[in-house]
């Protein structure tokens, strides 16, 4: 699949100093949904401002569509629908006035029948004479998506879709999501709920403090999801273990209190019968266990934590 | 060029002047009346013809300078302030829009509305006192020329503001009083000598004179200076703009 974005060696330093991205490569798929996670102040929206021409890079290079961001920022922003993250609108006026200016800006004929089914298809046909003041948030929400979509975009940006948005509204906005890729948009979400990244999307970043930590494929990163890990934890401290359970690739934890087994639940066999019948034959013995799942979080956690 | 976007702009602006009449169009009409009421009956009547022409006709280009000097300020500087202060500002900046467009979506708005009060303004001058303009070409010259330049002063305003108090400073705390003491109200030639001299730093005398002078030929200072020193002060804006955008100045981190 070829790159609609691609970003290289950006990098981002305020006026402040802060050094907000670090050197970051990355590129987004045509036609995929890429879930950008980060903690708060990781650098998502500083990545996606400089992508849509709100914010200056200080170093590096970003092609949209082939296009150059800075010197052939025209083409490039002609293809970007933006979401922001606040919900900045203009509160007095119409919904189908503001959806239709923005297609204007953009540059493209009046149409609309687009316009029409943008609105339809988002739920605010019944409310495009209405002020936006007089909207709810989530409706509100909803207005940006149609301002992003008026001019027929191949990329949509949604930063944080579904901040403070109840759970009702946030699986209405994954449908919507849906719908768009669908027809051939690619969609790039920053989220920092992970179970919204999971539901959504193909690939997942994970930036923290201004630097790309990972890119991997959904499937890749679930299919470590499918590990569990069952923890022993024994009568007596251990200091080595004996060379028949070396093909168990036990760690040993806790200065040698606690044995740790990883084992694949879609494995044809998990292994723990027979680990726990051989730890009684070298006489390893234990006075509880427990097992758990390593999510999306945990991995998330552990990348941030290391980075 | 985008044509469509400066056209989305410019007509965001103007329907926000039809949906706020009241307060964009009414409301100059109004003061502007009261001012020839005060000045031009009340005041005027005692005072003596200024350079063979009545007091209540001579004011009249300085009361349409006064209205279109700050409704030019006001509209650019909030048609900008606005989408800056709801956050709206991101749409522009992200739209395939170049800087010059921007400028004339806003600007052309600001200007356009300026214009429209600047002709109100003289229709309503028209049923309180006899009015006959010499030069209507120049008059309108001047007037299309002072809307345009102190919208882009406005723009900037705009762009610099970065809270309400410091959108009504310039206005209130600089344009207002150099307009007051550029002639709105009396020739210069009325000014002691020093105060004369004093009064010659202040850029709105040169406009308000020539525009005067597009009325009834009668001119503080020389017309070709009047041109001049608006001409210089619409380039300086532009410049002042140009860098703006080139830097990003309160508009991108």
């Amino acid at each position: 699949m070829s790159s609609i974005i691609s970003v290289a060696n950006l990098s981002k330093t305020y006026g402040s100093g802060f050094k907000a991205l670090k050197n970051v490569n990355l590129d987004i798929k045509r036609g995929e949904i890429f879930a950008l996670l980060g903690p708060n102040g990781a650098g998502k929206t500083t990545l996606i401002s400089i992508i849509c021409g709100i914010a200056n890079p200080s170093e590096g290079k970003v092609l949209v569509g082939g296009e150059n961001i800075q010197t052939s920022y025209r083409k490039a922003r002609s293809l970007i629908g933006l979401v922001p993250q606040e919900l900045h609108t203009d509160a007095f006026e119409s919904v189908w006035a503001t959806v239709s200016f923005s297609r204007g800006l953009f540059g493209k004929p009046k149409n609309p029948a687009h316009i029409e089914k943008v609105l339809k298809d988002l739920s605010l046909w019944d409310k495009k004479d209405s002020k936006i003041i007089t909207l709810s948030g989530g409706m509100k929400r909803r207005v940006m998506i149609a301002k992003a979509l008026s001019h027929e975009p191949q990329i949509l940006f949604l930063d944080e879709p579904t901040a403070g948005v109840d759970v009702e509204l946030r699986k209405g906005m994954w449908e919507v999501v849906r719908t768009l890729q669908q027809s051939g948009v690619t969609i790039i979400l920053t989220t920092h709920y992970i179970e919204e990244a999971e539901e959504m999307a193909d690939r997942i970043g994970v930036i923290n403090k201004g630097e790309i930590v990972l890119v991997e494929d959904k499937a890749t990163l679930m299919s470590k999801l499918g590990k569990k890990r069952l923890t022993l934890h024994l009568q007596g401290k251990v200091t080595a273990l004996p060379e028949s359970l070396a093909h168990y690739e036990l760690d040993l934890c806790d200065n040698g209190a606690t044995l740790v087994y990883d084992y694949d639940t879609k494995g044809e066999r998990t292994g723990i019968t027979s680990l726990l019948s051989d730890l009684r034959t070298a006489g390893i013995r234990f006075n509880d266990l427990d097992t758990t799942q390593s999510s999306l979080e945990d991995i998330f956690v552990d990348l941030v934590r290391t980075s | 060029m985008n044509h469509r976007a400066i056209r989305a702009i410019y007509l965001f602006e103007m329907a926000r002047t039809w949906r706020t009449l009241l307060q964009s169009i009414v409301s100059p009409v109004v003061s502007t009346s009261l001012y020839f009421v005060v000045f031009g009956a009340a005041i005027g009547s005692r005072i003596s013809q200024v350079e063979g022409v009545s007091y209540g006709t001579f004011i009249v280009p300085g009361l349409i300078m006064l209205s279109v000097l700050t409704q030019s300020i006001a509209n650019a500087s909030f048609g900008i302030y606005f989408p800056k202060f709801t956050g709206t500002i991101y749409e522009i900046l992200s739209a395939p829009i170049s800087y010059y467009e921007i400028v004339l979506g806003y600007v052309g708005a600001a200007a356009t509305k300026s214009i429209i009060l600047g002709l109100i303004i003289l229709a309503t001058a028209g049923l309180f006192v006899p009015l006959h303009i010499q030069h209507p070409f120049w008059m309108l010259t001047f007037l299309v020329l002072t809307a345009v330049t102190f919208s882009l002063f406005g723009f900037i305003i705009g762009i610099w503001a970065d809270g309400f108090e410091k959108l009504q400073m310039i206005p209130m705390l600089v344009v207002t009083p150099l307009t007051f003491l550029g002639g709105s109200f009396y020739s210069i030639d009325m000014l002691p000598a020093t105060w004369r001299s004093v009064a010659l730093l202040n850029p709105v005398v040169y406009l308000i004179s020539g525009f005067r002078w597009s009325f009834y030929e009668i001119a503080d200072v020389s017309v070709a200076v009047s041109i001049c020193m608006t001409t210089a002060f619409l380039v300086i804006c532009l410049a002042v703009i140009w860098w703006i955008f080139r830097t990003g100045y309160r508009l991108k981190n």
